[in-house]
């Protein structure tokens, strides 16, 4: 079997944002779980305290601690890998760096107490941001033995209209901390960031406002500088059996009724006449759906960045949807 | 098995037709369509006679666009359509910032004013995104509903991580102001006896670890800031208590914006229930972008059952298919994946929707259909009004 290669070899930090509603949640589960195949060890990091990644895992809500929570998909008399997962929250992120760089923890505990936790999201938010980032950059460097822990770290990510701000956190914190400790951590939180190992991709959906809030979120970025774009996921695209001609005609309201109730008539169906006139409504508003679409689908074009395609999964998104996503994204070399 | 319950239905028209309805306040978490709903009500109240303004927090171009405005800011603009009811309709968006600072040089002397305005912790809380915005959202309508110049104010929540982050915006500032972190920064500029009193709770401790994690310029900052601030905060706080009980009063409406998908749905879950534990007024959820197929007597099993009988015979006529021939009642066939396609969504639209009213039976409902395109301009918002209005889509 040939040595595989993907679009983003080399990247160990995978950053998923995206607009609301656009499943930004699943996909980076699903790039997650794709990464972790041939022994390799994924660790996917939530840091909005949604425990979204224990619904969509069907588990007990995460701790503030890495744990196991899958396994990738092993694939012709390979080994999958190990998917680990971590809820990060502001609190956990504080008194773990208390303890990491000062071995301070109780000390952590008072300040908590003191409302420390509370002072940070609500007077300084870019504190807060620079300890879950903070988190995610320590996930990627860690070593044991002399090799790295984590193959891959995939953060679930704010969403998009968030992103530069969180990212950018060496400067959002610079203005509050010149010099110090904490100034010292943002400037290597933001090193990692800003390297060739980390990839910020966006998933959206095919509608306007969530193209247009991710070519707007890959401007902020690229005006940021140094931070390396990286994919544009197009989630829950639905195919159909349509000929394009169909569809334009469709489209343009001149949809083949007599053409439809002809077939509905051979299939045995009954009513075709009146049937045909209800489904021909039913064509020509996914045909103007379909056209939206590829309008919004050459405007992701133009913005230069891979693209890999996602399907709708019919049923609602459970474990066999988020393997099936995975595989997809592996197919198109995402992973 | 019980039939499955029907939900009352939430009419927005009487809702904005009773003159004591003065705040609208549109929630729920992104991307359902909260802001669209905002302005499709806010147009529709001005279209039967109210005095209206619409505050959105969402920098959504394409919406101002669609009221005919090049852009919204932190002023409230008339938008120009010919109401013939009398009825009016001014459209802002929230600048955080900007509200923040003409708080601070309106309650501050211009010195003080001009101290707090320079403090990079000012600069930090007054231009980020979380938390802030919620503060200042309700510093808006607090502002917009004191004018008494709109009869009829309509607000979309902010973007937050969960929609619940908007109800705890003043809890949180006065947690914060009551907190001994608070004390102890202001500490040091405080009496002697102060002080004292901090030194017990272990203040140097305490001090010695923010000066080693923050570092002493962080803390000496700090210190500044929140000295600076001071005499703002009573203020503050005194008004985010007064929006916060202004939003319990019977003229408050919440109106919870949902998709029919099981997050969204989750998520409006959650806010009928902390709506209902602050003794918040709720009107009702809109379920918005429903499917509604347009041949709902075809069932799903059925559409495939005949799109797989016309596919199958066109490719097997005794194993000969003419390779010139177009394959035959391919457009019905694919006419009827879709359809069937169709009916599965909206079932299972209709099953997450179950799931909610299962939970709140009392909360009304409307259903809004998805639109095949996004609303470009005031008719189609006025469609979205007018389907709000409207019979029921499902059943």
């Amino acid at each position: 079997m040939r040595a595989r290669d993907t679009d983003w070899e080399g990247v160990r930090l995978h950053v998923v944002t995206g607009k609301g509603g656009t499943g930004k949640t699943t996909v980076a589960a699903a790039l997650a779980l794709a990464l972790a195949y041939d022994g390799r060890k994924v660790l996917l990091i939530e840091v909005e305290g949604r425990q979204g990644l224990a619904r969509l895992f069907d588990c007990p809500p995460l701790p503030y601690a890495e744990r196991k929570i899958g396994i990738g998909p092993g694939k012709e008399g390979r080994a999958g890998g190990d998917l680990y997962a971590l809820a990060v929250d502001p609190e956990g992120a504080l008194l773990d760096y208390l303890e990491m760089f000062y071995g301070i923890r109780h000390a952590g505990q008072a300040l908590t107490r003191l409302g420390l936790v509370d002072f940070a999201t609500t007077i300084a938010p870019g504190l807060s941001d620079v300890l879950r980032t903070g988190k995610a950059t320590e996930a990627t460097r860690r070593k044991a033995g002399g090799r790295e822990v984590y193959d891959a770290v995939v953060m679930d990510a704010p969403p998009t209209g968030r992103i530069g701000r969180f990212l950018n956190v060496s400067v959002e914190v610079s203005g509050l901390a010149r010099v110090g400790p904490v100034r010292t951590h943002a400037d290597t939180v933001a090193r990692v960031i800003r390297s060739p190992q980390t990839a910020v991709h966006f998933v959206t959906t095919l509608e306007e406002m969530p193209v247009q809030e991710t070519l707007d979120g890959l401007t902020e970025l690229r005006e940021l500088g140094g931070i390396q774009l990286g994919g544009i996921f197009i989630n829950m695209v639905r195919p159909d059996g349509v000929a394009e001609a169909d569809l334009e005609a469709a489209a343009a309201g001149r949809a083949d009724e007599a053409e439809i109730a002809l077939g509905l008539k051979a299939a045995g169906l009954a009513d075709s006449q009146v049937l045909a006139a209800e489904l021909a409504v039913e064509l020509a508003e996914h045909a103007r759906h379909v056209a939206l679409q590829e309008r919004e689908r050459r405007e992701l074009a133009a913005a230069g960045q891979p693209r890999y395609e996602l399907p709708a999964i019919a049923d609602g998104i459970d474990l066999g949807g988020l393997y099936r996503l995975a595989e997809v994204l592996r197919e198109q070399g995402a992973a | 098995m019980n039939p499955s319950p029907t939900p009352p239905r939430l009419d927005t028209d009487a809702l904005i037709d009773d003159r004591r309805t003065r705040i609208i306040v549109c929630c729920g978490s992104g991307g359902v369509g909260k802001t669209t709903a905002a302005a499709a009500i806010g147009l529709r109240a001005a279209q039967r006679g109210r005095h209206v303004v619409v505050l959105t927090v969402d920098p959504a171009r394409r919406l101002a666009q669609a009221m005919g405005l090049s852009y919204l800011d932190n002023i409230p603009r008339p938008v120009d359509a010919d109401f013939a009811s009398g009825g009016s309709l001014h459209a802002m968006m929230l600048d955080m910032k900007r509200t923040f600072d003409e708080i601070v040089e309106a309650h501050a002397d211009p010195d003080r004013a001009a101290q707090i305005l320079a403090n990079p912790f000012y600069q930090s809380l007054s231009s980020s995104f979380s938390g802030t915005q919620e503060y200042m959202a309700m510093e808006k309508l607090g502002q917009l509903h004191r004018t008494h110049e709109w009869d009829l104010i309509v607000v979309d929540t902010p973007p937050s991580r969960s929609a619940l982050d908007f109800l705890d915006a003043p809890q949180r500032l006065g947690r914060f102001l009551d907190g001994r972190l608070i004390r102890l920064l202001t500490a040091p500029a405080s009496p002697r006896r102060a002080y004292m009193k901090v030194l017990n709770a272990g203040f140097s401790i305490v001090t010695g670890t923010l000066t080693k994690v923050l570092g002493a310029q962080v803390l000496k900052d700090m210190q500044t800031f929140v000295t600076a601030f001071d005499t703002l905060f009573g203020g503050f706080r005194e008004r985010a208590e007064s929006t916060y009980r202004l939003l319990q009063t019977p003229g408050t409406a919440f109106i919870v914006v949902a998709a029919p998908e099981p997050d969204a749905l989750r998520e409006a879950s959650y806010f009928v229930e902390r709506l209902a534990g602050e003794r918040m007024p709720l009107a009702g959820l809109i379920l918005n972008r429903v499917h509604v197929p347009a041949a709902p007597r075809l069932s799903a099993a059925r559409s495939i059952a005949a799109a797989e009988t016309l596919e199958n015979n066109h490719e097997m006529p005794n194993g000969a298919v003419e390779p010139a021939e177009p394959p035959r009642y391919a457009l019905a066939a694919g006419v009827l994946r879709l359809h069937a396609e169709r009916m599965q969504l909206a079932a299972r639209e209709r099953r997450v929707a179950e799931h909610f009213t299962a939970a709140h039976p009392t909360v009304p409902v409307v259903a809004v259909a998805a639109q095949p395109e996004d609303v470009h301009d005031l008719e189609g918002l006025r469609a979205i009004g007018l389907s709000l209005a409207s019979r029921p889509v499902h059943g």
